[in-house]
């Protein structure tokens, strides 16, 4: 911009007239886009900015009123208001830990699969299916999960899962009956469902970033496809597979809709994964409308903060590992 | 081009203002129990008299903050306002229509209405005293059904809701226990079971889950031919439900000495009243703001009495009777006017 304009004095006054407005008006175009772009990416931050003033507004009456013990207490009394966050919490991790242990090897199992294994013929089928998996909205999987998965597994898997363990020290506990279908395991395993393309696509991304040298290489020495894999791939791309996963728990931590319909929606902590229990979004999504009384009010609200900071926490820590990846790679 | 998407769009707006200018339309949210009659009745009474009501159904609760709240004209909730608050508040209350709630029960080789229950028994199974079908106080309730030895599951409503209200009102007067340890109200901490989202909800968990009961409202139930019990009433009598049991519980309260109609329909005396039958509620400022949106949600629950029955019958919901419509309309006379006094709606 700068040569242009001093290169414009040197031209003829009238060409050079011409000249300055021409590139004045480019000049303007350009900081209009730059100031609006700009009012974009500054909106987003007042939007979180604002979700985080009025979450902690909202929360305030129920937060000074239970303090620290709403994180701990495993109340939930609408009548006394009394109210606590721990059954909440509780399952909230314990659907999200027990769909990552389902999801994660057959996810990873996916993605060797496609990126190493797979005849080409079969690539895309395979690949188009996982991500229509993602694309399906979640409230189809809680009316699937509601009128399909949960008779059979009442019918079938959980009353089978009761009879192997009943004589177990500690594990008859945690699959003890009666068999209700619906659950904590039920929601566990929809949501299983759920995060299995986000795991399978992010690994097979993660995975193709591996330079087919190395692996070359490798095949080259006389290493087995599981040498391979478990020596050149895994090590290469083990944080990034870190991170996938991390995402794909941030998803599970916040889904609403598809387990307010097969968790049960019970305030108890039962020591049996086939028991009912809740989560905080379900039981946000449960009891907003017609949450009478300020503290249940903000008590929902102050739910809502919980979540918030667990999602920030996994987050964050899931960019971190992202970020370590990268530096990596341009080593 | 710019030009003729300029005209269609004065041209939308000039319609768009005519339509909204012509048709008055009353504002009201609350109660989700009677919406499917409420709407209907807006439907009906559109078509009559091209005014039209815009009716959401966000919850009792949320239908009494938005009436404090003043943002629409009129509120409902299934739970009335104790007269105190009414006062506090400004408001006035009158049940507009009732209904009955019924358990239901997924249970394999026992039809619909086979099974009796009595109040205590349906207590002590929603508080996990009695744990499974071959329970010694549910064989003999029943002695000629073959009670499986399976494990009742309770489904209870997962959100705040009037038909949870009623119920459990209706525990707390049977059963001691209850009331000392769970209490009534629109959610309240539930001893055990799952819980569902609404009405539709319950129904469908307990459709799904061999072994389960649950409570719906009547229509629900009926409409999605589900497998209700009988229950054991107040006098003892076993009825089942129907709106003809339900009518017998309306005829059986005294609205005349409740204050500001606040009564609650469970556990009604009679041989042939059904025990849980519930009664829903219309909420007005007495002094309204806008005292033509008022007069005209007056017009509207006028017409509705007089004209909304059979809307309500096929919907399973029962109508006031003719000497409590009568009461309600001297109350609205009584007590609802505008700032310089004057009557807000004379009942014609």
């Amino acid at each position: 911009m700068v040569d242009a304009s001093m290169g414009s004095k040197a031209s003829v006054a009238a060409h050079g007239r011409v000249r300055d407005r021409v590139l004045r008006r480019f000049e303007l175009g350009d900081s209009a886009f730059r100031i609006l772009t700009q009012a974009c990416a500054i909106a987003v931050l007042l939007l979180l900015s604002g979700v985080i003033v009025s979450l902690a507004y909202g929360s305030a009456p129920a937060l000074s009123k239970f303090g620290f013990g709403f994180l701990t207490s495993q109340a939930w009394n609408p009548v006394t208001e009394n109210f606590g966050a721990l059954p909440a919490i509780y399952g909230t991790l314990v659907t999200s830990l027990i769909a990552l242990l389902i999801a994660m090897p057959i996810g990873l199992g996916i993605a060797v699969f496609l990126t190493e294994l797979c005849p080409h013929s079969l690539r895309r089928p395979i690949g188009v299916a996982v991500e229509l998996l993602a694309g399906i909205p979640s409230i189809i999987y809680g009316i699937w999960g509601m009128f399909v998965l949960a008779p059979f597994l009442q019918a079938t898997v959980q009353p089978a899962l009761i009879g192997a363990f009943a004589g177990v020290p500690y594990l008859s506990n945690v699959f003890a009956g009666p068999p209700y279908g619906i659950g904590i395991a039920t929601a566990g395993i929809i949501l299983s469902i759920m995060i299995l393309p986000l795991i399978a696509s992010i690994s097979r991304d993660v995975f193709n970033t591996v330079p087919a040298v190395l692996k070359e290489a490798a095949f080259g020495i006389g290493c087995t496809r599981w040498e391979v894999m478990r020596r050149i791939v895994a090590p290469y791309t083990g944080v990034g597979l870190v991170g996938g996963v991390m995402l794909a728990l941030g998803r599970a931590l916040g889904e609403t809709m598809a387990v307010t319909f097969v968790i049960g929606n019970a305030h108890k902590i039962s020591p049996s994964i086939l028991g009912p229990g809740t989560t905080i979004s379900a039981t946000i999504a449960n009891e907003f409308t017609e949450a009478d009384g300020k503290l249940y009010t903000s008590s929902l609200v102050s739910l809502g903060l919980v979540l918030f900071v667990i999602t920030f926490i996994v987050l964050a820590f899931a960019r971190l590992l992202l970020m370590r990846i990268e530096q990596q790679g341009a080593r | 081009m710019s030009k003729i998407l300029a005209r269609t769009v004065l041209a939308a707006a000039l319609v768009g203002a005519a339509v909204s200018a012509f048709a008055l339309d009353i504002s009201g949210a609350g109660a989700t129990f009677p919406y499917p009659v409420y709407s209907k009745w807006a439907d009906t009474y559109k078509k009559e008299t091209g005014n039209g009501l815009n009716y959401q159904s966000i919850g009792s609760g949320g239908g009494i903050k938005q009436i404090i709240a003043n943002t629409v004209t009129f509120g409902a909730t299934d739970a009335p306002l104790k007269p105190e608050d009414l006062e506090k508040n400004g408001l006035v209350q009158w049940p507009q229509v009732m209904g009955g709630i019924v358990p239901v029960i997924n249970l394999d080789g026992v039809a619909a209405g086979d099974l009796v229950i009595d109040g205590p028994s349906l207590a002590k199974i929603f508080l996990g005293d009695i744990k499974t079908w071959n329970d010694p106080v549910l064989v003999k309730l029943n002695p000629s059904v073959k009670l499986p030895d399976s494990p009742i599951a309770v489904v209870h409503r997962s959100d705040g809701s009037g038909t949870s209200f009623n119920f459990t009102d209706y525990l707390s007067k049977v059963s001691a226990d209850w009331k000392s340890k769970v209490g009534s109200a629109s959610a309240v901490e539930w001893p055990l079971g799952l819980g569902a989202k609404g009405n539709e909800g319950v129904a469908n968990t307990v459709a799904n889950t061999k072994g389960a009961i649950g409570y719906v409202e009547y229509a629900y139930a009926k409409q999605n031919k589900m497998n209700f019990a009988k229950m054991v009433n107040h006098d003892g009598k076993t009825v089942a439900p129907e709106t003809k049991s339900f009518q017998a519980a309306a005829a059986n309260a005294d609205w005349a000495h409740a204050p500001g109609y606040y009564q609650i329909l469970t556990d009604q005396k009679g041989a042939a009243s059904w025990p849980i039958t519930a009664a829903t509620f219309i909420l007005v400022h007495k002094q309204p703001k806008d005292v033509a949106a008022t007069s005209e949600a007056l017009k509207f629950f006028s017409w509705a009495f007089k004209n909304g029955a059979k809307d309500a019958e096929a919907l399973d919901y029962i109508p006031m009777p003719d000497n409590v419509v009568g009461m309600i309309k001297k109350t609205w006379a009584q007590e609802i006017t505008s700032a310089d006094g004057k009557v807000v709606f004379d009942g014609k």
